[in-house]
C-alpha cells in the first residue's frame, strides 16, 4: 500500500503494561502431556533452522539441510503416531554464499531457503549494493529473503526514507518473500518497534521479524506483543495477513510454547501455521527434541541421543 | 483423541491443579473447620455447623463451626489475655513471628494456593501468582514495621484487642490486610471470616500453633452474622476493621457510634476505568482484563465503570470484545482458564438480575460465545455499552464480571462523570501524557489511582476509600495509624480543663450614659458578614453575667448557605502550600496587631486575668505559627513498591469539613480546631463555642484582612448542639469534627453513616488545649487529610 504516516504516525505503546502482559502470557495458559508434544511438533514446522556463522562451510550447511529435512527421530514419531505427517522445518536460513549448497541439499523437499541479506546483520552498505544482493540471492534458488531495515532511518525518524526501502526490497524480491527484520534491539523503544512494524508492511513485507539474533537484545514477548498487536491491526485495515518471526534468544521449548501461546491468543490459530509464522532458531529443535522423547519415554532425555544438525 | 488431531487443532486442553494436598488436609480434620481461640481448636458452643461447597462445582467441602456471641466472648477474653505478653514482647519479639508466618506462607503457598481456589472458585493462576505471594508480601513488609515500630511511631501504643471482620472475595489476602498490621504494632486479635470461605484461616490458624506464636494472639471465631454482630458489639473491642459491602458498613458505623471504638471500613466501589484517545488501546484492553475479569469481576475496586473519549470508543469496544471472546471460563483448579465460579448461587442470581436491568435500562449487551461449565456458579464475561449514568448499571456495584460503559468528549467531563458517583475507592487513568494523568489522578475522588495500570497492590502502599467506600487505609505507614493510639489520647481528661466561667445572667440594664455605638456581629459566609436566617439573636455574656452583646441565633438554612460557600470555595485547595502558608502567617500577624482588643475580650469574656489572657492569645498566635509551618512540611511521601513506578501517597485535603469547637476552650479551641484544617486546603463552616461565640466574631475581621478568600472559614454562631445534627447529616461535607458532650459524639458518627462522612469526635472526653500534645500537632494534620496513592508505571 501507498505510505501513509497517519496511519502510525501516532502511535504510543506503553512498556509497562505490555511487560505486564507478556508476564501473563505463559502463565494463563498451560499446555500439558500429548496437546504440549502436539504443539512441539508444530513448533518444529515452523522453525526457520538457521546458521550464520563466518565459519559456515557448505560441509556443515549440508548437514543442516539434512536434519531440516528430518528434524526429529523416526522412532519418537512412531511413537507419537505422526509419522506420515513428514515434519519438517520451516525453513533453512542461510548467509547468500551458501543458498547454493542448501537448495541443491533441500531438492525434492519442499523446505524452502531463506538467505539474510542486505549487509546482514548492521545493514552499513549502500542501498544499491543491498539491492543487488537481494537480486543475487533470489537468482541463486532463495525463496525467502530476510532483509535488515537500515536502524538509522528510525532512530532519525526519516520514515518515508524506510517506506522507499522496504518498496525496494519489495520490487528486488520477485516471487520470493520478503521478511523484514527489525533489529528491534537496536530501536531504543516500542513506539518505534510498532511504527517500525507498520512501515514494513506497508512497503510490502510478508513477514515481519525481530531480529538479526546478533544484538544485544533479540526476540523477547513484549517485542513480539507489540509487533503482532500491529499486524492485527493492519489486518483489520488492509485484509493482509502478515507473518511473523521471532529470532535469536528462544533456545527452550518451554520458550517456543509461549511464543505460540501469544500467537493464539493475539491473533488465532491461523498464525501457528509455517506460512504466517516462523522461529529464528539453532538450537531451539534440540531443546524440543528431547522434549518429546520425554514424552514418548517418561524418562528425561539427553542431547547426544538426537542426531546433530 | 490422538497427537495427530492435537497437532491439527492446536487447541489448549486441560491442565487441571493437583487438590490432593488440600483434599487431604480437609480430611486431616474430618472436613470438619472450627473455631481457633487461645490456641486451641474450639468447638462452637451451640454444637451448630453448617455447610461449604466449592463453587466451581457444588461438592461439600467441609462443614464450618457456626459462631455466636458466646464463642465471640471466649475469644475476645483469650485475647485480652494475651494483649499484655505481646506488648511486652517488643518490636523485635513481634518481628520474628511476623517473619516466621511470611516464610511459613512461602514454604506452603501451593496448598494455601488450592484451598483458597477450592473454597473461593477464584482460578489458580490467581491465588498461586497474586494472592498468595501478596500475602507472604504482606507479613514480611509488617515484620519490618513491627522491627522499627519503637523508632518511627514515638508518642503511640497498640489499641488492644481489635475485632476483624472480612469478606469472601479475597479470604487469605483480607486476613493479611488486617492481621498483619494490627499484630505488628502490638495489638492482638479476633478475626471472623466470611461464611463463605474459611477454609484458609483455619490453615492459617493451624501454622499460628505450627510457629508457636503466643496463644490468644490471634483467634478466629467462624461463622455468619451472628459472630459478626457479637463481634461488632462487643465491649472490649478497641478497634472494628471490616472490609465488605456498604450497606453493611453504614450498619456497623451506626452500631459502634459513640462507643469510642475506632473503625476501619473498606467497602463497595464503581471505579472508573479512563481511558482517553492517547492512550495505547491494546494495553487498555489487558488492563480491562485485569481489571474486571479478575476474581470473576468480585473485586471490591474492580474497575468496573469504562469511561472512554467519544473519539477511539468504537475502536476500543472491537478490541474488548474480541479479547473477551479468548477469555476462557472454567473449573478454578484449571492453569488455564481466565474466569472461575462466582461465590456462591446468590451471587450469581445477583449478577444476572442486575444485567438484566441494565439491559432493561437501555445497556446494549453483548457476550462473546463462550463455553460454561456445567454444575458451578459460571457467568460469561459480559459488556454493557451505552450504560449513561443515570443507569442502575452506572452507579450500583454488580460484583461479578460486567464491564459498564459509557463516552466522554474533554478531560473535564471525563473526571466529572467518574465522581459522579457515591464510591471513591479506585480510578484507572489511561494516556500516554503524563501532563494529563497527573491533572487528572488529583481530582479524581479514589483512594487509589492507577496510571495506566490497574488493580495492583503492595503492602508498602496504603489501600482505601473515599465517600461511600469507607475511610481508613491499609497497607503502607498510612495503614499502621489505624491500629495505633497516641498516648495523649489517654491522657483526656472527664471534665474540662479550661474552665467556663460560673455566673447568674445578670437582669440590670446599662446604665444612662451615651451609649456606645451599638455592634452587630454576623454570621460570617462565603467571606460576607450576614445576618442570621431566622432573624433571631442570643444575649452574649461577659464573665460576670452582663449582656454584653447579641450574637446571631444560625439556623439550618445557615448551615446549608455556609456548606455551598465552602463548596464553592474550590482554589484553596489546589493553592499552593506556600501560598497557603502566606495567608495563614498573615492571620497571624493580624491577629498580633490587634492583641490588645483581643486580650481585653478573652478576660472579658473568661473572667481571668489580663496576662492569663494575654497568654492565651500569645498561644493562639504561637499555634497559628505551627500550622502555616506545616502547610508545606506535612507532605506527600513516594513508597517503595516493588515494581518499576512511583507509588505516591498524597496527601489530599478532606474537603469540606465542619467543626464544632470546644465550648470551653474559647478563642484557643476556636485557632486550634480550624487552622490546621485549613493549613492542608480544606474549608470549614465552624460552629464556635455558644460562650466565646463573640471572639470568632470579632476573628473574622482578622480573616477579612488577611486576604483570605471568601467561603474557606465560614462561622455560624448558634445552639451547637442543633447546628451540630443539621452539619452531621449535611450530605455534602467530607469531614465532621465535634468537641462535645458524649451524646453529640454518638449522633455525629451515626448520622455521618449516610455518606460515610470522617468523624472526629470527643466522645465527652476534654483536651487540655493549652498542651501542644493535645492541642496541636501531627494528629491534627493527619485528621486533616486522605491519603490517595497514585500508582505511575515509567519506562519508554
Amino acid at each position: 500500500m501507498s505510505y501513509d504516516a497517519d496511519l502510525f504516525g501516532r502511535i504510543r505503546i506503553n512498556r509497562s503494561a505490555v511487560e505486564r502482559r507478556a508476564a501473563s502470557i505463559g502463565t494463563r495458559r498451560s499446555i500439558k502431556k500429548d496437546y504440549q508434544a502436539a504443539w512441539l511438533l508444530r513448533a518444529v514446522s515452523c522453525i526457520d533452522l538457521t546458521t550464520l556463522s563466518g565459519d559456515d562451510t557448505p560441509g556443515n550447511v549440508r548437514r543442516l539441510c539434512q536434519k531440516a529435512r528430518r528434524p526429529v527421530r523416526g522412532d519418537l514419531l512412531q511413537a507419537l503416531g505422526v509419522a506420515d505427517l513428514n515434519i519438517t522445518t520451516g525453513a533453512v536460513c542461510v548467509y547468500h554464499n551458501l543458498i547454493e549448497t542448501a537448495v541443491k541439499e533441500l531438492e525434492g523437499s519442499s523446505i524452502p531457503v531463506a538467505a539474510v541479506s542486505t549487509g546482514f546483520p548492521a545493514g552499513q552498505i549502500p542501498l544499491q549494493l543491498k539491492l543487488a544482493q537481494v537480486r543475487e540471492s533470489v537468482a541463486a534458488g532463495a525463496s525467502e529473503i530476510d532483509i535488515v531495515i537500515s536502524r538509522a532511518l528510525v532512530l532519525t525518524g526519516d520514515w518515508k526514507s524506510l517506506y522507499d526501502e522496504v518498496r525496494a526490497y519489495r520490487e528486488a524480491c520477485g516471487e520470493a518473500h520478503l521478511k523484514t527484520i527489525l533489529a528491534t534491539g537496536e530501536l531504543a523503544t516500542l513506539s518505534n518497534v510498532a511504527k517500525a512494524s507498520w512501515v514494513c508492511m506497508m512497503g510490502g513485507a510478508d513477514f515481519i521479524k525481530t531480529s538479526t539474533g546478533k544484538e544485544s537484545v533479540n526476540a523477547t514477548l513484549p517485542y513480539s506483543l507489540v509487533m503482532v498487536r500491529a499486524i492485527r491491526d493492519y489486518l483489520e485495515l488492509t485484509g493482509f495477513r502478515i507473518g511473523y518471526k521471532p529470532a535469536g534468544g528462544i533456545s527452550k521449548a518451554k520458550d517456543a510454547l509461549n511464543y505460540m501461546i501469544l500467537m493464539k491468543e493475539e491473533l488465532g490459530k491461523q498464525w501457528l501455521t509455517s506460512s504466517l509464522f516462523r522461529f529464528g532458531a539453532s538450537s531451539l529443535l534440540g531443546d524440543i527434541e528431547r522434549q518429546l522423547e520425554h514424552h514418548v519415554t517418561g524418562s528425561y532425555s539427553a542431547q547426544y541421543r538426537h542426531p546433530a544438525g | 483423541m490422538e497427537v495427530r488431531d492435537l497437532f491439527e487443532q492446536l487447541d489448549y486442553g486441560p491442565a487441571p491443579e493437583s487438590d490432593n494436598q488440600a483434599i487431604q488436609w480437609l480430611k486431616e480434620r474430618d472436613n470438619c473447620l472450627d473455631h481457633f481461640i487461645g490456641g486451641e481448636w474450639t468447638t462452637p458452643e451451640s454444637g451448630e455447623y453448617f455447610a461449604s461447597h466449592n463453587p466451581a462445582n457444588g461438592e461439600l467441602l467441609a462443614m464450618v463451626a457456626d459462631g455466636n456471641e458466646a464463642d465471640v466472648n471466649r475469644a475476645v477474653a483469650a485475647a485480652a489475655d494475651a494483649l499484655e505478653g505481646w506488648v511486652a514482647m517488643g518490636g523485635h519479639g513481634r518481628a520474628r513471628y511476623l517473619y516466621a508466618m511470611a516464610r511459613h506462607i512461602q514454604k506452603n503457598s501451593r496448598l494455601f494456593s488450592v484451598l483458597e481456589s477450592l473454597d473461593n472458585g477464584k482460578p489458580i493462576r490467581e491465588s498461586r501468582d497474586i494472592d498468595i505471594p501478596l500475602v507472604a508480601r504482606h507479613f514480611y513488609h509488617h515484620a519490618g514495621w513491627a522491627q522499627v515500630m519503637g523508632e518511627q511511631f514515638p508518642g503511640y501504643r497498640p489499641i488492644g484487642v481489635v475485632g476483624q471482620i472480612i469478606p469472601w472475595n479475597f479470604p487469605m489476602l483480607m486476613l493479611a490486610w488486617k492481621v498483619a498490621p494490627a499484630l505488628a504494632m502490638g495489638n492482638t486479635v479476633v478475626l471472623k471470616p466470611a461464611e463463605f470461605t474459611s477454609a484458609t484461616a483455619v490453615l492459617f490458624a493451624s501454622m499460628c500453633r505450627e510457629i508457636g506464636l503466643p496463644r490468644g494472639v490471634f483467634n478466629l471465631v467462624l461463622g455468619d452474622h451472628k459472630a459478626g454482630e457479637a463481634l461488632t458489639g462487643h465491649q472490649e473491642i478497641g478497634k472494628l476493621a471490616f472490609t465488605g459491602s456498604t450497606e453493611v458498613g453504614r450498619i456497623l458505623r451506626k452500631a459502634t457510634a459513640g462507643t469510642g471504638k475506632k473503625l476501619t471500613l473498606e467497602l463497595g466501589g464503581k471505579s472508573p476505568y479512563m481511558v482517553f484517545e492517547d492512550s495505547d488501546l491494546d494495553s487498555v484492553v489487558e488492563g480491562l482484563v485485569d481489571a474486571i475479569w479478575f476474581n470473576q469481576g468480585q473485586v471490591c475496586c474492580a474497575g468496573s465503570r469504562l469511561l472512554v473519549q467519544e473519539s477511539v470508543a468504537e475502536r476500543l469496544y472491537a478490541k474488548i470484545k474480541r479479547r473477551m471472546s479468548k477469555l476462557l471460563v472454567g473449573d478454578s483448579l484449571d492453569k488455564g482458564i481466565d474466569i472461575g465460579a462466582l461465590v456462591d448461587q446468590t451471587q450469581l442470581d445477583r449478577v444476572k438480575s442486575m444485567v438484566e436491568l441494565g439491559v432493561e435500562e437501555g445497556g446494549r449487551i453483548w457476550q462473546p460465545r463462550c463455553e460454561l461449565p456445567e454444575g458451578g456458579h459460571f457467568y460469561p464475561p459480559t459488556l454493557l455499552t451505552d450504560v449513561q449514568p443515570s443507569a442502575t448499571l452506572a452507579q450500583e456495584e454488580i460484583f461479578g464480571p460486567v464491564l459498564v460503559a459509557t463516552t466522554f468528549r474533554t478531560p473535564a467531563e471525563a473526571v466529572a462523570l467518574a465522581n459522579n458517583s457515591r464510591y471513591g475507592l479506585a480510578a484507572s487513568v489511561w494516556t500516554e501524557n503524563i501532563n494529563l494523568a497527573l491533572d487528572i489522578a488529583p481530582q479524581l475522588k479514589a483512594g487509589t489511582v492507577w496510571v495506566n495500570c490497574t488493580n495492583v497492590f503492595d503492602a508498602a502502599s496504603g489501600f482505601g476509600g473515599y465517600r461511600e467506600s469507607g475511610f481508613g487505609r491499609e497497607g503502607g505507614r498510612e495503614g499502621l495509624y489505624e491500629y495505633l493510639k497516641p498516648f495523649w489520647e489517654s491522657r483526656l481528661s472527664m471534665d474540662p480543663v479550661q474552665q467556663l466561667p460560673r455566673f447568674v445572667p445578670a437582669e440590670e440594664l446599662p446604665d444612662n450614659e451615651t451609649p456606645d455605638i451599638d455592634r452587630t456581629p454576623k454570621l460570617y459566609i462565603g467571606g460576607k458578614q450576614v445576618r442570621p436566617d431566622g432573624g433571631y439573636s442570643n444575649a452574649a455574656y461577659n464573665a460576670t453575667g452582663t449582656v454584653i452583646a447579641e450574637i446571631p441565633a444560625g439556623n439550618r438554612k445557615d448551615i446549608r448557605n455556609a456548606v455551598e460557600a465552602a463548596r464553592k470555595a474550590t482554589g484553596w485547595g489546589t493553592a499552593t502550600a506556600h501560598n497557603r502558608a502566606q495567608v495563614i502567617y498573615y492571620i497571624a500577624e493580624n491577629l498580633n496587631a490587634r492583641r490588645d482588643e483581643f486580650v481585653r475580650r478573652i478576660a472579658e469574656l473568661s473572667g481571668r486575668e489580663l496576662v492569663q489572657a494575654e497568654a492565651e492569645l500569645e498561644l493562639c498566635i504561637q499555634r497559628i505559627y505551627y500550622y502555616a509551618a506545616m502547610c508545606d512540611k506535612y507532605d506527600s511521601q513516594v513508597h517503595s513498591t516493588p515494581m518499576r513506578n512511583v507509588t505516591l501517597a498524597m496527601k489530599e485535603p478532606l474537603g469540606v469539613i465542619g467543626i464544632v469547637c470546644p465550648e470551653e476552650a474559647g478563642l484557643l479551641g476556636f485557632v486550634s480546631t480550624i487552622m490546621p484544617a485549613i493549613a492542608m486546603g480544606n474549608r470549614v463552616v465552624v460552629v464556635p463555642s455558644g460562650h466565646y461565640a463573640l471572639l470568632s466574631c470579632d476573628f473574622y475581621q482578622v480573616l477579612d484582612t488577611s486576604d483570605l478568600p471568601g467561603g474557606v472559614v465560614n462561622i455560624v454562631t448558634g445552639d451547637q448542639e442543633v447546628l451540630a445534627e443539621v452539619l452531621a447529616k449535611h450530605y455534602d461535607i467530607e469531614g465532621m469534627w465535634y468537641w462535645g458532650n458524649r451524646k453529640g459524639s454518638r449522633m455525629v458518627e451515626s448520622e455521618a453513616a449516610a455518606t460515610m462522612k470522617r468523624t472526629w469526635v470527643n466522645y465527652g472526653l476534654y483536651h487540655d488545649w493549652e498542651d501542644d500534645e493535645q492541642g496541636q500537632g501531627e494528629s491534627f494534620l493527619r485528621k486533616s487529610t486522605e491519603i490517595k496513592n497514585i500508582w505511575i508505571p515509567y519506562g519508554e
